[in-house]
């Protein structure tokens, strides 16, 4: 599950500089998840999670992620 | 009839509530982890804590997401502002801008002596109801 998010984000984020998935629990729906990009500069923090939200709109929905922490970035 | 209510009573609020905490629970009674680190880190600046439990009624979670384009619980809004969730909440905390931001929306003066209240955006409930339905 880890590599359907991780692929997920850097499908959303392609200049990202660093993506990591958690999955904090082991059990497969508790995520932590970290983004860094460029994408983020000059955004506020709600609207980096937002593009965040966005990129795992899919699992989000169909309830595969059961709880989701961000950690976002704006670097080159 | 009942969406077009909740919405309006989450819309309400949102706008007269100076800190507001859409949670899984209640202060006294917390339903996850996420909402318990939003409330801790409020609390953490002494901000004026007004909550709504989401768990009594499911369109209260549908109408408040439809309204904040924010998919998840916590939410924290300052002064009808999307603040973020338990993350951003929670790193705002810790690097003060948390606190400036309330000193900035709310004044210099915003802190409590930790005064939280809960209020209810869902269908009232009939607090007899057990009572009195066969």
């Amino acid at each position: 599950m880890s590599e359907r998010l991780e692929s997920l984000l850097r499908g959303a984020f392609p200049d990202a500089r660093e993506v990591a998935v958690v999955d904090r629990t082991g059990g497969g729906d508790h995520f932590q998840v970290t983004v860094v990009s460029p994408r983020f500069q000059g955004l506020s923090l709600v609207d980096q999670h937002r593009l965040v939200y966005d990129a795992l709109a899919e699992p989000l929905e169909d309830g595969t992620i059961h709880e989701l922490r961000i950690t976002t970035r704006g670097e080159r | 009839m009942s969406d077009n209510n909740v919405h309006q009573k989450i819309k309400e609020t949102i706008e007269t509530e100076p800190v507001v905490l859409f949670m899984k629970g209640t202060p006294q009674q917390v339903m996850c982890g996420n909402s318990e680190r939003a409330l801790q880190a409020l609390r953490s600046v002494g901000a004026p804590i007004t909550t709504v439990d989401v768990l009594p009624d499911p369109e209260i979670r549908q109408e408040l997401s439809a309204l904040s384009n924010w998919p998840t619980i916590p939410q924290v809004f300052v002064k009808g502002e999307l603040i973020g969730g338990a993350d951003i909440v929670q790193e705002l905390a810790a690097s003060g801008e948390l606190e400036q931001k309330l000193e900035s929306a709310l004044g210099g003066e915003y802190r409590t002596s930790g005064e939280e209240r809960v209020v209810e955006v869902g269908e009232p409930r009939n607090p007899f109801g057990s009572v009195f339905t066969r």
